[in-house]
């Protein structure tokens, strides 16, 4: 990336001998929205707080705008936090909650207010400058902190699961607001979260960790539609493996993979060579529910074991003969808006050719 | 039913806890010297113990030594629970530990063991040693109660004032002091009170030079009824309704703010 | 923290000193003390000897040693038997009433306890109120002799003393999860059995502090045994301000005190495994 603002060049950070970040790298563009995803204990917060300077790298640096940061106090770094539990100051009302920054910096009278109302205004908060932290809703909390950390006018905006004490209503009114905000100050946001629905939503990158290392790092559509391994695809979304081996290798490159006792073709892919070990993975909303199914494609037999209407989507679960389950996701078309399964029902299961994300088994 | 035992059983209570401190201040209006009927309404008693000048001294004496050992208390408490708060070090527990014994430890044992240390070390009986004592076994209160409020701190606060700008000063004089004035107003009400309600400690390590109140009520009581106690036992009941109300008042502004967290 | 950790490190260090100065190092020379060679000039003399434990064990020190024992053990356990139903009905209050009847429990307890010890005196005389309130309902026909008794004393301890065993029960018992108390209910425990098998553990640690926090201390509050009950032996506290102050034997006195302070290490041993065995228990 051109435009990087943030660099972070291999990031080491130990607690008592044990590494909670370990050889982090990563560029973060200007305006760029780059979230971290991850298990608790995978360091993405850690990750954070050596970035605020809350913290101090055991090796790696750290540059701002080209400009090394590890030397400032986190007073002195042009980088704010929202905190997780908002850290909002209980003695002070929201407005000189937002104002403190400025203070610290000596602005008084006018131009003060001027930009405290314009900070409030922006989380549309307004009302409620003269309002001690204490009497505010969980979400007006959050708006207040996002004031206060914007009006130092960051490079970038560090957002620690803002939105993980919010219930799941205001979470995704919260999530829609942030990235707004995001659009309209222009800087980058870097956001943690262990929350993949949040990742995928908001992310213009999404940085997979996982024990203090890069996992996968890509566009959420990328890292959802093509992880790179079985431990990403388990954290986001709902998958189903089908194990296999590859057979051959083909002439044209392809490959000839045995599930079971079935047989099907795949693209090729580096890494993967006859006799390995593989699982196919499959999103539930990839499988399909067919009576027929594509030439050359393999189908799997057996019964619905559970059903459930979700609205839009009928999901299934399905106890295949061999003995696996599977989840089934479908979407309701306009062709057929009552198709219904009984539990029992008898079906069979395929996939649309090239759907399927073949991995190296590494379990 | 139930609530008419309830409230009874407070009521029981509450007279027996009362009973006594009222018909005290009632004695101390009392024109009957001994406080056996009613003789009329009188102000002679308090006229009485402001002309009793070793008395008024020993007043003078209190007050001055619970003014000094409540703020000495507080300030060295006050740094102390900061101090411990943030910063970890070997004998952080032992510490802790001298804290809670010196503060469960019965107040004989704290003033004989500190008898010993003035003797030994050689200072005289008298203020110093007063202040001193006094200090010393009001520093656990004001240790427990500012820890107290620093730990229902959100330590993200500190965080957030740091990543917003502040310095190690601005974030004591904006942040830290502010919340923790209510806790510290609190905490110098108490150890004013109990310098000057202490007895035990008083009695062995001040000397002759330096009487103070709960010594000189002793010697006066021991032998019988003084009306002049009584009246100065009224103001100092009506001292500390004041100094509770006054630290319920501080206790209120902190609700004020709502939950910290 | 980097700036601060000169300041931080210098505080600490100022007031571990303190706290060394005058909390350890006078207990070392109060218990080294206990060990020296009596001497009623120079208060002890520097010659190690155990002839002050010698004499704790004299029949008439001992008895005052049991006597002191037993108001001690009868005062807290009159503070527990009103202590515990009050700190458990103010629990139960509402919010405004809970800090009303906090606030009348504190105001004695902040008033000066010689002045309140004083005010005793007044009720109990032979012509004080109670007194007087007897012979007016012709309960009685002389006034009984209520003053200089130990019923006096402990009367008197326990109202000194009653605050400090019901704030701590009631931080406990105001904790407790009341919907433990529904649960029980709800599974057919009756009042009493509610009490004795969900609230009276679970309140515990509550139990021991106050205990810890009446017992000890009520031994040496020898103003309250002069005032009430005369000018007898009847509290350690007597003991120990006699040895110091009037018969200048000051390892006779030490000794006394150790006793005190084992009593009170005991106890808080006593404490800290209860607390254990209870944070044990919820761990798993």
């Amino acid at each position: 990336m051109a435009t990087s603002v943030l660099s972070l060049c291999g990031l080491s950070k130990s607690f008592a001998g044990h590494r909670v970040v370990d050889d982090f790298s990563l560029e973060i563009g200007q305006a760029e929205f780059v979230t971290l995803l991850g298990p608790s204990g995978c360091g993405k917060t850690t990750l954070l707080r050596l970035i605020a300077g809350f913290e101090h790298p055991d090796s790696g640096r750290i540059l701002l705008d080209g400009v090394d940061l590890l030397p400032l106090p986190p007073e002195k770094r042009q980088v704010n936090t929202v905190f997780q539990s908002y850290a909002l100051f209980p003695h002070l009302r929201v407005f000189d909650n937002v104002a403190f920054g400025l203070r610290l910096r000596r602005m008084r009278g006018e131009e003060l207010r001027r930009q405290v109302a314009e900070a409030l205004a922006l989380v549309q908060m307004s009302p409620f400058a003269d309002r001690f932290p204490g009497q505010l809703s969980g979400g007006q909390q959050q708006r207040v902190a996002v004031a206060r950390a914007i009006i130092n006018r960051p490079r970038v905006l560090l957002l620690d699961e803002p939105l993980s004490a919010l219930d799941a209503r205001l979470r995704r009114e919260m999530q829609v607001e942030l990235k707004r905000l995001q659009r309209e100050l222009g800087i980058a946001f870097v956001l943690v979260t262990h929350d993949q629905e949040e990742a995928l939503s908001m992310s213009d990158r999404l940085v997979v960790m996982a024990e203090g290392r890069i996992a996968q790092l890509g566009t959420p559509r990328e890292v959802y539609e093509e992880p790179n391994s079985l431990a990403v695809a388990r954290f986001i979304g709902e998958i189903n493996l089908f194990p296999g081996r590859v057979a051959e290798r083909l002439a044209d490159g392809r490959l000839l993979l045995a599930l079971g006792d079935q047989e099907m073709t795949v693209a090729g892919k580096s890494g993967l060579a006859p006799g390995q070990a593989v699982q196919l993975l499959l999103r539930p909303e990839d499988l399909r529910l067919v009576e027929r199914h594509e030439e050359g494609m393999p189908v799997f037999h057996g019964a619905i074991v559970e059903r459930s209407y979700r609205g839009s989507t009928l999901d299934t679960i399905i106890l295949l003969d061999e003995g696996r389950q599977l989840r089934a996701c479908e979407f309701f078309d306009e062709d057929d808006p009552d198709f219904d399964y009984r539990v029992g029902e008898r079906v069979r299961v395929s996939w649309v050719r090239g759907w399927e994300v073949v991995l190296a088994d590494e379990e | 039913m139930k609530g008419v035992c309830r409230l009874g059983f407070f009521l029981g209570i509450f007279a027996y806890l009362y009973l006594p401190i009222v018909i005290l201040v009632a004695n101390s209006f009392n024109a009957n010297r001994y406080g056996l009927q009613w003789d009329g309404f009188t102000l002679q008693w308090f006229l009485a113990m402001a002309g009793n000048a070793s008395l008024m001294e020993a007043a003078r004496h209190s007050l001055f030594v619970a003014v000094c050992a409540a703020t000495a208390a507080t300030l060295i408490g006050a740094l102390a629970a900061i101090g411990f708060s943030r910063y970890r070090f070997p004998g952080r527990r032992l510490f802790q530990g001298t804290l809670m014994t010196l503060m469960m430890a019965p107040d004989i044992i704290l003033a004989i063991s500190l008898l010993v240390l003035f003797v030994v070390v050689g200072i005289s009986l008298g203020f110093w040693s007063l202040l001193l004592a006094h200090i010393t076994f009001c520093l656990p209160f004001t240790v427990v109660t500012v820890s107290a409020r620093l730990q229902d701190f959100d330590p993200f606060l500190l965080d957030a004032a740091r990543d917003l700008g502040a310095s190690e000063l601005q974030i004591l004089g904006r942040i830290v002091l502010p919340l923790l004035r209510p806790a510290l107003l609190a905490s110098w009400l108490l150890c004013f009170t109990l310098s000057l309600d202490d007895v035990i400690v008083s009695s062995f390590v001040t000397g002759p030079s330096y009487d103070v109140l709960p010594l000189k009520i002793f010697s006066m009581v021991k032998v019988g009824v003084k009306p002049e106690v009584n009246a100065l036992a009224t103001i100092m009941v009506g001292l500390s309704l004041v100094l509770v109300l006054l630290s319920q008042l501080l206790l209120k502004e902190r609700e004020g703010y709502g939950p910290l967290r | 923290m980097k700036s601060s950790g000169r300041t931080e490190r210098l505080v600490t260090v100022l007031v571990s000193l303190w706290l060394v100065l005058f909390g350890v190092v006078p207990l070392l020379l109060l218990v080294a003390t206990s060990f020296f060679a009596q001497d009623p000039i120079d208060f002890f003399r520097l010659a190690p000897s155990l002839e002050s434990y010698r004499q704790l064990l004299d029949p008439g020190y001992l008895q005052v040693m049991r006597r002191s024992v037993q108001f001690a053990a009868l005062t807290t356990l009159l503070c527990l038997l009103i202590g515990y139903p009050f700190a458990w009905y103010t629990s139960r209050l509402s919010r405004p009433a809970r800090v009303l009847v906090l606030v009348l429990l504190m105001i004695p307890f902040w008033t000066n306890s010689l002045v309140r010890t004083y005010a005793i005196r007044m009720v109990l005389g032979s012509q004080g109120l109670l007194n007087q309130a007897l012979l007016a309902l012709g309960i009685i026909d002389s006034p009984l002799r209520l003053l200089y008794t130990d019923t006096a004393v402990v009367l008197g301890l326990f109202y000194l003393m009653l605050p400090f065993m019901i704030l701590p029960l009631y931080a406990c018992l105001e904790k407790l999860d009341y919907r433990l108390v529904e649960a029980a209910r709800d599974l057919g425990a009756g009042f009493l059995q509610t009490l004795l098998r969900i609230v009276w553990p679970l309140s515990l640690p509550g139990v021991y502090a106050g205990c810890i926090m009446v017992f000890v201390p009520t031994m040496g509050l020898f103003y309250v045994a002069t005032l009430l009950g005369g000018a007898r032996q009847l509290l350690v506290g007597n003991l120990i301000q006699q040895q110091f102050l009037n018969a200048r034997n000051w390892p006779l006195g030490s000794a006394t005190s150790v006793v005190l302070i084992l009593m009170m290490a005991l106890m808080l041993t006593g404490y800290w495994l209860v607390l254990r065995r209870l944070a044990g228990r919820r761990r798993q």
